[in-house]
């Protein structure tokens, strides 16, 4: 009795869901058309680098808009090689061709759109002085140079894989001196920066984050288009 | 002699019998070892060969760690057992497999045995390579001694209690594994049969969508019947239902397009499954693709089984659907129709579709949470992505939404709890 009850609903049951599965296959409309466009395959990104790579105000993740191609492509590549690790980063390229991520890091590359007013307001004095003379003049007592030795004059980047440092947020700037610290993060061997964070004292790299991200960015800064002088330190991520 | 001791004498004989039994069975099926590793000597047909059955059975997705050397082994594979490391096949001489023979080769294939004895953790998918064809077996080992040797030592399992132990190994494989032959199905054509071959043996498809039983064990008589891929918290929808990821009902052409090109009219290949189309069927012939098409869509479908649904509240629905028309809208369209881009739909419809409507909600959650690429082929070179929800939505926000998404424009469900998301997530 029971068994026969069962075997009678059961299907009768199933045959309704199949129906009704069917019936809302055949209500849903067609698809809307999508822009071909890499501004729409790159919406994405938005959700934590801001609106179309140029970060937020407040926010810990760092702008992509206008770095160089080159370094964008290298650090699509450490995520992917695990040089750098954070999951959602990983996540999102490791099934990526390097045609495809080379065009990302194009099309985030030649976005010029104005930066956000910076982040950091009200940092003591002796510690935004300190930053600025690390930034501007290095330590060479310890080996340490100039940011500006690499990263360019008005620390806007050099072209072709060497990044602006300006208008990242700070939390984002200190975490990568720790990551680098600890070998969370590299870069292709040798890897200068690593060489750099692990001489610069805690203190250092604080005062060097806070005067970075305290720095109001004119609109559309130039990427330098070459170095003045050689690196200073041999980098793997940019070519000779 | 007491009665005691008579005990006790047949107690140690049946567990003498039954650890002689356990050892037979693990070495029963076993060939020969004939010859070292100077008698085999590869042509470069074989080379060429294995480097395609090696992108078949996507060796390189458990052999190469991220950004290590190709096929140098040390990536970690979680189970629920703990953890098990991928072994170097290069052709290094005292770290790799640059001294197996063949024949020892042929037996880590075929029987799941190691060139110094040693049983193999069915982490490597034996229980499906078994059934490889020994001239498949030498054509990878061609392949993999055509590879640069790299010395590096492989890393130690870090398995727990008493799964570390060879004898557990052992009972395991007296229980659940057999070495296998794939026995042509005379009735049925040589393209279905090539593609049964695939699916079952180089392409271990069952490692994820067979259900597993506790002890890890994939069960064949559900074939293909889907499975929760452990730790991953995916789910490998059953091939064997037309509600799940069943592909009876669809075009030839369709199946062929989601393995060579991860789209189809459908929705993409998302998780586990891009990695699959991207290492492995995107370079599959157009013929085995076809074949396996063949086979898949030959595969008994199951009745769906009712799903008991309740309505969602009124409160719940406007929640979900202000939620729907914020963040999801713009791409899967007011009425969940999905967006089509140059090549065919790049935004899933979610009105009917079978990712939304699994009984377990843990892809859709995921998918949410993450978000994700399909991969990149040759046939979808740009692929269109969708961003992760799981920064700015909170864990109550995104249960309502699921609800909301699987009971919207006809879909019909069961709703999803903030436990399920903090369960998937």
């Amino acid at each position: 009795m029971h068994a026969a009850l069962r075997s009678t609903t059961l299907p009768r049951r199933a045959i309704a869901a199949l129906t009704l599965l069917l019936a809302s296959v055949a209500s849903a409309g067609s698809p809307s058309q999508v822009p071909d466009t890499m501004a729409q395959r790159m919406q994405p990104c938005s959700a934590c680098h801001g609106k179309e790579g140029r970060a937020t105000q407040q926010g810990f993740f760092p702008r992509i808009a206008g770095k160089p191609a080159g370094y964008l492509y290298n650090q699509l590549d450490n995520f992917r090689s695990g040089r750098r690790a954070y999951p959602t980063m990983t996540y999102f390229v490791e099934q990526m061709s390097d045609d495809y991520l080379h065009e990302i890091a194009g099309y985030f590359a030649a976005l010029d759109l104005p930066y956000a007013p910076p982040q950091t307001t009200n940092a003591p004095p002796d510690e935004i002085a300190r930053g600025e003379t690390l930034v501007r003049r290095g330590d060479g007592e310890h080996g340490i140079p100039a940011c500006t030795q690499c990263h360019g004059a008005a620390m806007t980047g050099v072209l072709p894989a060497i990044p602006g440092l300006l208008g990242l947020p700070r939390g984002y700037l200190v975490e990568q001196f720790g990551a680098w610290r600890t070998g969370q993060r590299k870069a292709l061997a040798p890897d200068c920066m690593a060489k750099v964070a692990t001489t610069l004292t805690p203190a250092d790299i604080t005062a060097v984050a806070t005067w970075l991200s305290s720095q109001p960015v004119a609109q559309g800064p130039a990427v330098a288009d070459s170095l003045a002088r050689p690196l200073p330190l041999a980098c793997g991520s940019v070519p000779p | 002699m007491t009665m005691r001791l008579r005990v006790g004498l047949a107690l140690a004989a049946l567990l003498l019998a039954g650890a002689a039994l356990v050892a037979w069975l693990n070495v029963r099926g076993e060939d020969a070892l004939v010859g070292d590793a100077n008698s085999f000597v590869a042509t470069p047909e074989q080379v060429a060969r294995g480097a395609y059955l090696a992108r078949a059975g996507n060796c390189a997705a458990c052999h190469t760690d991220r950004g290590g050397a190709a096929m140098a082994g040390g990536k970690g594979i979680a189970t629920p057992f703990g953890t098990v490391y991928a072994s170097n096949l290069t052709p290094d001489a005292r770290t790799g497999i640059g001294t197996w023979s063949a024949a020892q080769f042929w037996r880590a294939m075929h029987n799941g045995r190691s060139a110094d004895g040693r049983l193999l953790y069915p982490a490597f998918p034996y229980p499906n390579f078994t059934e490889i064809t020994r001239a498949d077996s030498d054509a990878l080992l061609a392949w993999l001694r055509a590879q640069v040797p790299v010395t590096q030592v492989n890393r130690a399992h870090a398995l727990r209690f008493p799964y570390n132990l060879q004898a557990s190994l052992a009972v395991w494989r007296a229980l659940f594994f057999k070495p296998g032959v794939y026995e042509p199905v005379v009735e049925r054509s040589v393209q279905w049969n090539r593609g049964a071959y695939l699916v079952r043996s180089l392409g271990h498809c069952a490692a994820c969508h067979s259900p597993r039983n506790a002890f890890g064990a994939t069960r064949d008589s559900l074939e293909l019947s889907g499975g929760l891929i452990p730790l991953q918290n995916w789910y490998a929808p059953s091939l064997a239902s037309p509600v799940e990821a069943g592909v009876a009902d669809w075009s030839s052409t369709d199946v062929a397009a989601l393995l060579k090109t991860g789209l189809t009219s459908h929705g993409a290949a998302l998780g586990p499954m891009a990695e699959v189309v991207f290492r492995s069927t995107q370079y599959l012939s157009d013929a085995d693709v076809a074949a396996m098409a063949e086979f898949l869509k030959s595969l008994p479908q199951s009745p769906p089984h009712a799903l008991t649904v309740a309505q969602i509240g009124k409160d719940v629905r406007a929640h979900g659907q202000a939620l729907y028309k914020d963040h999801c809208a713009a791409c899967h369209g007011d009425d969940g129709q999905g967006g089509a881009g140059p090549n065919g739909v790049v935004y899933a419809p979610l009105a009917g579709n079978r990712k939304v409507l699994l009984e377990t909600p843990a892809n859709l959650i995921h998918i949410v949470v993450n978000g994700g690429f399909p991969p990149t082929t040759a046939g979808d070179p740009r692929p269109y992505g969708m961003p992760p929800f799981g920064p700015s939505l909170k864990d109550e926000e995104i249960a309502v939404l699921a609800s909301y998404v699987r009971s919207a424009w006809g879909n019909a469900a069961p709703a999803v709890s903030t436990l399920d998301v903090l369960d998937a997530r």
